[in-house]
């Protein structure tokens, strides 16, 4: 196992030049090194001096994929792709277009994003899960016809409507929680919890209609019935089988989100108040600070490369069969 | 006996969020001298040098103390003392450094020297840089981390250290192209300091740099000098680019390892004004609290007419600041801000598009007030006119709209006429705006009230009020252009106009098909070319624009920084500037450059007037409108007037605790039932369930 492992990280390295390449190639093709500078320095009184000036000492005075004036191999690397990509594999981010270590401000963002997403990863699987297992165990009953219109239902609804309803109804006219707002340690629950709500209920509708055909599928297999032959109950034979026997394509669906929970939700973030990498992605994408995009998109193709190959090894311990080689 | 268990622990829970369970704010700080307010944009900068924006300026104008301030209260805005002793009096020189007397011509002043004398006995905020530090601070992620603390006494030697600094290699002042032009030695001495930097990015000792046009003459005064008479530069020296900096915050922040955890001065800021920075989360919140070592200032005694009566000089003389600490928490979306306003959360507001309706309503006869709700909980609404003015620009650089001939005047006149400014206040800005006479705005000088005021060009004067000229003159303007009925009088190709916009999106369709009806009313095709913000500056710096939008907030409150948008050495294209209309007439740049020389005064008034009427004549602007700020503040907030170019106003708020505390446990008393109704709910739900097994379990396995 440890030689797919290794041989899938080595996969991982073209794949992370390559989105480098793109987002490079996208964040260029909108903005320029120049309108950078005039983002950062303001649309008052901004000379043409002041913009070299800036492009200077940021490295953004280089051309961007090649130097033509530069001999040899130095034509590749004396350029900005070059000078800002090759740091970012040895996890040297850089500072932002505002002057602050970019290393530094994730590592702070990192816990109130893991506040929020974590326990709406748990308890969203948590309810989703029940609920599908539910609705089959009452497959072909009204129970599982209004299951499905309520999840059909439920999916229909903007995920903005719900934030900005339960905003208004719980927290200004039922006064229960805090609108928005953020706070460390204990302090952060009041302000967690109608987030994590809002996000489940938002949720649980396609999530479950997911899981619920899962379980349909395999509800009809051989060994279902042959577990009820043996006399099992229907509890036994939801939790103890079908549940196990759908693992892995939950699986597939699921522990590839897990390293990705520490990107954040851009629209809780922002509607909530939260200071954490949602947030911080979208501010520096409406402030042009590409240093920080191109960290932030780096880290998400990472993540969701460990997250598939934490897949792979997850099918190895739910399923027997599985080797990996 | 579980059940007993959880309920007791959710009654412990529940007693411990206390009387309101919405309160964002930790329950410590209940009932305290505080002020709460948000903010939108993270700051980018909190360092004078590079700070310019609003929003920085939020935050720096409580910390650093320029040499001079806006009175708070007096209207037009009257420069005061800050840390200086007195607004200093300039004194003009000759070429050859003689004394000039002060009614000298403007020609023949060749320098103009500023003596600031200081008030002795500022002290700055206790900071670390003040105070010897362990050798080893690797271990100190934030200030508070340093052991020691240590304050000293303000000087000369650190206004001079600041002015300085403008030129510094690593810091981006906007200001110093402008500062180059006037300050003597300022630019030779950006040139020398380029060669001594240190390449590591460590400490440049400015101290040891002499910068020829700004000397110290003792430890409490110090002397500027400045090329030419330029009475502008005042206002300079009361904004937060003028403040003081002391070298030992430069040194302190320069030692290996304070960049990489973020503590830079940009960060940090250390002054001698009423308040210091003590919480630094620019993702979260800020908060800022009394400077302990601050001198003192007093409450004004006077103002404009009606202040009295607004109870804004019931504090006069008490001593500044009365809040001791201000919050800022950020706000990213209108809907929640608003909302936590109306909880008492915070203490004041503005007022949304969104929100509008909900918050004021305008009476048949056009007059604003409050809506029912808002006075019930004793909000009170503020309106002043900002200092700032939004148009359309002609590029006069274009050969169809632009140029000097009679023909393309009159077709930039029709066209201004026919877009009907104040149908588009009430639409879009719901009459938050005065339709514009002129670049020039209310409570600046130059601007004139009433008839003398009005823009002939595209008003009358009737019934005691100015009302937009016809559309039917509009027309006969456009075919005295060449353009009957918006058709070519020779070829009768139809007349298309380009207009550049930033605007996109649901919000901005709306607005567009408004303007399409207003080119429609004359005839005229309207296409509108909506791009990203890069595209559409870099359009406008390279001329390829016909008409565009823009808009222009005062630096400070002088004819000159509005009149200078209209100036031909600023034009955008050719030189850089600030002239995004690329305007150029010989007559006005000559009254621009005799006005800005002089003092506020009947001859001034006049060369205003005189280049006005130029400027009306040739319609380089579509005049637009000077927006108009609601703001909305709870009654607990007093001693509250918005100040457009003073940013230094939290120092004369003052915030009745008592009140708001009780009124927030008012408003905010938790609903219950809603939480047994979600009981129920689920136990509705779970019951048929519940029932529904229990009978599958029960059933045998062959039918009856």
């Amino acid at each position: 196992m440890l030689a797919y492992i290794i041989r899938r990280l080595l996969y991982a390295l073209p794949i992370l030049i390559g989105v480098n390449l793109i987002t490079f190639a996208l964040f260029f093709v909108v903005n320029s090194p120049d309108d950078m500078a005039r983002m950062q320095l303001g649309v008052k009184r901004v000379t043409p001096e002041a913009i070299e000036k800036w492009k200077a000492e940021r490295g953004y005075d280089r051309p961007l994929l090649w130097n033509a004036q530069a001999p040899g191999v130095a034509a590749a690397t004396e350029t900005i792709f070059f000078q800002k990509s090759v740091k970012m594999f040895a996890f040297d981010f850089g500072r932002a277009d505002d002057g602050r270590d970019i290393a530094r401000e994730i590592a702070t963002r990192m816990a109130p994003s893991l506040a929020v997403a974590l326990p709406v990863f748990a308890l969203g699987l948590f309810a989703a899960v029940t609920f599908a297992l539910l609705l089959v165990y009452f497959r072909a009953s009204y129970l599982d016809f209004w299951g499905v219109v309520f999840c059909v239902a439920m999916m229909s609804v903007s995920g903005l409507f719900y934030i900005i309803g339960g905003q208004w109804l719980v927290s200004k006219v039922w006064h229960l929680v805090p609108i928005s707002g953020y706070a460390g340690g204990a302090d952060a629950a009041k302000f967690l919890v109608l987030p994590v709500i809002i996000s489940v209920i938002g949720g649980i509708g396609s999530s479950t209609r997911w899981y619920r055909t899962l379980f349909l599928e395999e509800i009809t297999k051989d060994y279902v019935r042959t577990a009820r032959a043996k006399g099992l109950s229907e509890r036994a034979v939801l939790f103890g089988h079908v549940l196990r026997n759908a693992l892995i394509p939950i699986l597939t669906g699921v522990v590839v989100l897990i390293p990705l929970l520490f990107m954040g939700s851009l629209l809780i973030e922002s509607f909530f108040g939260i200071p954490g990498l949602g947030s911080y992605t979208i501010d520096a994408i409406n402030a042009q600070d590409f240093a920080v995009v191109r960290a932030m998109v780096f880290i998400g193709s990472l993540l969701y490369i460990v997250g598939l190959l934490l897949t792979d090894i997850s099918y190895t311990l739910v399923d027997p069969r599985v080797r990996l080689q | 006996m579980r059940l007993v268990g959880y309920m007791l622990l959710l009654s412990v829970l529940l007693a411990a969020c206390g009387p309101v369970w919405n309160d964002p704010y930790p329950a410590a700080d209940r009932g305290r001298n505080i002020l709460y307010t948000a903010f939108t944009e993270r700051p980018k900068h909190l360092d004078p040098v590079q700070s310019y924006s609003e929003d920085e300026v939020a935050f720096t104008a409580q910390i650093y103390e320029p040499p001079l301030q806006y009175h708070y209260l007096k209207r037009p805005y009257e420069l005061i003392p800050g840390t200086a002793l007195e607004v200093p009096k300039a004194r003009y020189l000759d070429g050859q450094g003689y004394p000039l007397p002060d009614d000298a011509d403007a020609a023949r002043i060749a320098f103009t020297d500023y003596v600031i004398r200081i008030r002795p006995g500022i002290v700055y905020q206790p900071h670390p840089a003040f105070a010897e530090q362990p050798a080893d601070i690797s271990r100190f992620h934030t200030l508070a981390d340093f052991p020691n603390r240590g304050t000293r006494e303000l000087t000369a030697d650190d206004f001079v250290y600041e002015i300085k600094r403008l030129a510094h290699p690593r810091l981006h002042s906007p200001i110093l192209g402008l500062m180059e032009e006037y300050i003597v030695g300022l630019g030779d001495f950006a040139k020398s300091l380029k060669q001594s930097a240190p390449a590591n990015g460590g400490w440049l000792d400015l101290r040891r740099h002499p910068l020829s046009g700004v000397e110290v003459i003792d430890k409490y005064s110090y002397r500027i000098r400045i090329k030419g008479k330029y009475p502008q530069f005042l206002y300079w020296l009361a904004m937060p680019f003028f403040a003081p900096v002391p070298w030992e915050a430069d040194r302190f922040h320069s030692q290996p390892g304070m960049a990489e955890k973020n503590l830079t001065l940009d960060w940090y800021p250390i002054g001698t004004g009423p308040y210091m920075l003590t919480e630094n989360d620019p993702n979260a919140r800020m908060v800022l609290e009394r400077n302990p070592g601050y001198r003192g200032e007093a409450y004004p005694c006077e103002g404009e007419s009606g202040d009295r009566e607004a109870g804004l000089l019931a504090d006069c003389g008490k001593t500044l600041p009365f809040i001791d600490k201000v919050v800022f928490t950020r706000e990213k979306e209108q809907i929640p801000y608003w909302n936590k306003f109306l909880q008492g959360y915070y203490d004041a507001s503005g007022i949304s598009s969104d929100s509008f309706d909900q918050a004021v309503q305008v009476a048949s006869g056009g007059e604003i007030t409050l809506t029912e709700g808002m006075r019930a909980q004793g909000i009170s609404l503020t309106t002043s006119v900002a200092t700032s003015t939004m148009y359309m620009g002609f590029n006069m650089h274009d050969p169809l709209v632009g140029g000097d001939s009679e023909a393309a005047r009159k077709l930039r006149q029709a066209i201004s006429i026919a877009i009907d400014q104040e149908e588009f206040i009430s639409i879009f800005q719901n009459g938050r705006g005065l339709a514009a006479q002129s670049p020039i705005p209310p409570g600046i000088f130059g601007y004139v009230e009433g008839r003398a005021g009005i823009n002939p060009d595209m008003y009358d004067w009737v019934d005691g009020k100015p009302r937009r000229k016809s559309v039917e003159v509009a027309k006969r303007l456009l075919a005295e252009a060449g353009w009957p009925d918006g058709r070519n009088a020779k070829s009768g190709e139809p007349l298309v106009i380009n207009l550049d916009t930033t605007a996109t999106g649901v919000g901005a369709k709306s607005r567009i098909d408004w303007l399409n009806k207003q080119f429609l009313k004359i005839g005229v095709q309207l296409v509108v070319r909506s791009t990203d913000y890069n595209r559409f500056q870099e359009k406008v710096r390279k001329g390829a624009v016909q008409l565009f939008y823009f808009g222009w907030n005062a630096d400070y409150p002088d004819p000159e920084n509005f009149l200078f948008l209209l100036y031909g050495p600023q034009g955008k294209v050719k030189f850089s500037g600030e002239n995004a209309a690329n305007y150029a007439n010989a007559e006005y740049d000559r009254l621009f450059d005799e006005m800005r020389a002089m003092e506020n005064g009947p001859r001034r008034q006049a060369i205003i007037d005189r280049m006005l009427t130029i400027l009306r004549h040739d319609a380089p602007w579509v005049w637009g409108f000077h927006p108009k700020d609601y703001t909305l503040r709870h009654a607990w907030l007093t001693n509250r007037k918005p100040s457009k170019v003073g940013h230094n106003t939290l120092k004369y708020q003052h915030i009745d605790a008592a009140t708001r505390e009780r009124l927030r446990a008012e408003w905010n008393r938790p609903v219950l039932w809603p939480l047994l109704l979600v009981a129920l709910l689920l136990a509705g739900i779970a019951a048929p369930a519940i029932i529904g097994h229990r009978r599958r379990e029960r059933m045998s396995g062959v039918a009856d």
